[in-house]
């Protein structure tokens, strides 16, 4: 554990807490600055154009010089805007989604907290992005933010249920509400991934491929629609809402949400990762035990952790520019009449299957 | 368990929210103020607000001379400024007696068929921009930009061209001409299926779309709807077939209309698919002619100076938004007497109020991007 050793290393409970917490921190905004030039190559390489190709190469640092003219930009609150609930907002969603990774093992020797309930943990924390979205719209005192955040707050609570359901599916099927644990079950090789049936016998596996095929469908909707990703991106919805709940945000408050809408993304995209894709495992073995270390180990399992959580991450990205957006009821008929009774459905099917 | 169900009367107090659309919003497709009464998200009562961008067109024409007014003309529908043209054109020559030459009428007409184009597929991209999809509006702005390289080699301008005087043409088409308009034609063609692909038959597209914004043919007809939106509510009426003007009687082509493929006939869906069935009859239309045009000269017919005879003209032609009229009345002077428009946008705006009601606010989007306005054309 990363944690152990910073202890030793400092002797400081407080000052090694603190780093222990900030590690995910220095991963995330590199991720997200990487993250926002990787989505303007792939919509541009999508769609016939080049994208960004001026500053660095292939424009490579442009979303640095992007964070820079927004850190100089005049912070304008509005004058009839409810100024402490207006500044709070940013600070409070991206501390919501922030606040997911520290239940994430990023690689079997970091993870920020190794609670029991970290899954648990993780869909009631993720829960705070809501609050924030639904102040940011209330306080812009905005008729385009309010819809905007009344639309988010119903989207997200709504698609939280399935989401919810498949994760206790994945619960039942792994045995943890512990994500390092639910990782380290699926270890050896990718047939021990959920997806793949985990590591029963062979008769329980062939049974649980397909259901567990249907969960990571249903769970992958449902992350798309509580990241506000298109085709569930009614919140913003451009061509309707302007900007939805961040229309009247400018310089580095719109920074924050940005911030956090790409943390987003690659929390859950690690999430189902690590619910279905073995986590920070690799799809075979490690070079790191060939050789006896420990440490490259320890980096490949990093490795392969951003790299199945940036595959997923692009698969949002490929379908956000290529899928048109749903209204706001069929959205939610979506959700109520088809993800919750399948989702619920599977999972039954699963418990009995494990009961067996 | 009732008394926890029922709320006290008049302690919680509802009312309508009067949201502003508007006229700087992403999908009002220029500078159009729409005043959207909601109940939540419900449209109670929808009042488009123009005016925005009224520049005095026809109060204009009464100071400039006919020759003068082409470019004014242009910036009307600025999407489909060689439709403008041509109207203006076939007005003024009808007013003054001229026959153009025949070369002439075969250039116009490819020039509008390739204008009818490029402005379907600004209208298809744009509306699936409105729904959500990005990347369709960009496959039609790549395609429309060749059509715009052929209008450039043609007359050097890309969007406001000044081309079809009346009695005449600016310029003759460059000999590579017609080979460049066959090759482009030739790429094209895929490029609507692969639009079809990506875009119309997407379901999500489709339920956005279907069943949104009915317009019967009866309540079409009343508003005065024209062009492809009055053809999507399923009446087959087109000026190049029912009034023909220029040579669009020797050209073989068929007239789609809205058949409710995925709904009703006459929503949202309809409209936009009618647009790009058109595109296809006007492919078949510029091929026809390319292989026909005969040789002339474009210039011979344009009189050096126009006095028209004392009177008045209505001329029409069918633009790709619909019936774009001109009405001219001449005092024997260079200076037209009074010029009155009859725009097609402006006239297809007034059916928003009828079709948004009880929609929500993502359909005013899909509604208005489905009538396909021009805000330069709606205000003049």
């Amino acid at each position: 554990m990363i944690f152990d050793s910073i202890f030793e290393f400092t002797d400081n409970l407080f000052i090694s807490l603190t780093v222990n917490a900030a590690l995910p921190l220095v991963f995330i905004i590199p991720f997200a600055l990487f993250a926002v030039w990787w989505e303007r190559k792939v919509s541009a390489h999508m769609q016939d154009r080049l994208g960004p190709m001026r500053v660095g190469k292939h424009g490579w640092l442009q979303t640095v010089a992007d964070i820079l003219k927004l850190i100089q930009k005049e912070d304008i609150v509005p004058k009839v805007a409810d100024r402490t609930l207006f500044n709070i907002a940013p600070v409070l969603t991206f501390m919501g989604s922030y606040a997911v990774f520290a239940a994430i093992p990023f690689a079997g020797a970091y993870i920020g907290s190794d609670i029991d309930l970290g899954l648990l943990y993780i869909v009631a924390v993720s829960g705070l992005v809501v609050v924030g979205i639904l102040m940011a719209g209330w306080a812009s005192n905005n008729k385009y933010s309010l819809l905007g955040a009344m639309r988010s707050t119903a989207q997200i609570i709504s698609y939280e249920i399935p989401t919810v359901v498949v994760i206790l599916t994945m619960v039942i099927v792994g045995g943890s509400f512990n994500l390092r644990e639910l990782s380290e079950t699926q270890s050896a090789n990718m047939f021990n991934w959920f997806i793949f049936g985990g590591s029963y016998p062979i008769m329980t596996k062939i049974a649980l491929i397909p259901l567990m095929i249907i969960a990571f469908i249903i769970i992958y909707i449902s992350s798309l629609a509580e990241v506000n990703r298109t085709p569930f991106d009614i919140p913003e919805a451009e061509s309707e809402l302007v900007g939805g709940y961040h229309t009247e945000y400018s310089g580095m408050k719109f920074a924050m949400f940005f911030l956090s809408e790409y943390a987003n993304m690659f929390a859950v995209s690690v999430l189902v990762a690590s619910l279905f894709l073995g986590g920070y495992h690799s799809p075979f073995g490690y070079l790191g035990d060939l050789v006896g270390s420990p440490l490259l180990k320890g980096f490949e399992q990093f490795f392969w952790f951003t790299f199945k959580g940036l595959l997923l991450v692009t698969v949002q990205m490929w379908l956000r520019w290529t899928l048109p957006r749903l209204r706001v009821d069929q959205l939610m008929a979506l959700c109520w009449k088809y993800l919750i009774p399948i989702s619920i459905l599977n999972f039954v099917i699963v418990a009995l299957l494990m009961v067996l | 368990m009732s008394e926890f169900l029922t709320l006290p009367p008049q302690k919680i107090k509802t009312e309508e929210m009067v949201l502003n659309m508007g006229p700087q919003h992403p999908s009002t497709h220029g500078v159009l103020r729409l005043e959207l009464v909601l109940e939540g998200e419900v449209i109670v009562d929808v009042k488009p607000h123009v005016g925005y961008l009224h520049r005095c067109f026809e109060k204009h024409c009464e100071a400039l001379t006919y020759q003068q007014i082409v470019p004014y003309v242009d910036r009307m529908d600025y999407l489909a400024a060689m439709g403008n043209e041509m109207g203006w054109a076939i007005a003024c020559e009808r007013l003054m007696g001229i026959e153009v030459p025949q070369r002439v009428e075969y250039i116009r007409v490819i020039m509008a068929e390739l204008q009818r184009i490029a402005s379907h597929l600004v209208a298809v991209g744009t509306y699936g921009l409105d729904i959500g999809a990005f990347t369709p509006f960009l496959y039609c702005f790549r395609d429309r930009e060749k059509i715009l390289n052929l209008f450039e080699i043609t007359c050097g301008a890309r969007l406001l061209y000044n081309y079809m005087w009346p009695g005449g043409l600016s310029h003759d088409i460059p000999p590579e001409f017609s080979r460049l308009t066959k090759e482009f034609l030739s790429e094209f063609k895929p490029v609507v299926k692969e639009l079809n692909n990506l875009l119309s038959y997407n379901k999500i597209f489709i339920e956005r779309t279907a069943n949104v914004g009915v317009l019967p043919v009866e309540a079409a007809i009343n508003y005065g709807m024209t062009g492809p939106n009055l053809r999507a509510s399923g009446l087959k009426w087109d000026l190049r077939r029912d009034d023909p003007y220029s040579v669009y009687d020797k050209f073989d082509f068929d007239i789609p209309v809205g058949q409710g493929w995925h709904g009703k006939v006459g929503d949202c869906w309809d409209r936009y698919y009618v647009r790009l069935l058109e595109i296809e009859q006007s492919i078949r239309i510029i091929e026809q002619a390319i292989d026909q045009i005969p040789e002339g000269d474009v210039a011979s017919a344009i009189p050096k100076r126009y006095k028209p005879p004392v009177g008045h003209i209505y001329a029409r032609i069918e633009n790709p938004r619909g019936e774009l009229g001109y009405f001219i009345v001449s005092n024997g002077s260079q200076q037209p007497a009074r010029v009155k428009v009859r725009p097609p946008s402006f006239i297809s705006l007034g059916v928003m109020g009828e079709l948004c009601k009880g929609h929500l606010v993502a359909d005013v989007v899909a509604v208005l991007g489905s009538i396909d306005i021009v805000l330069g054309e709606v205000d003049r």
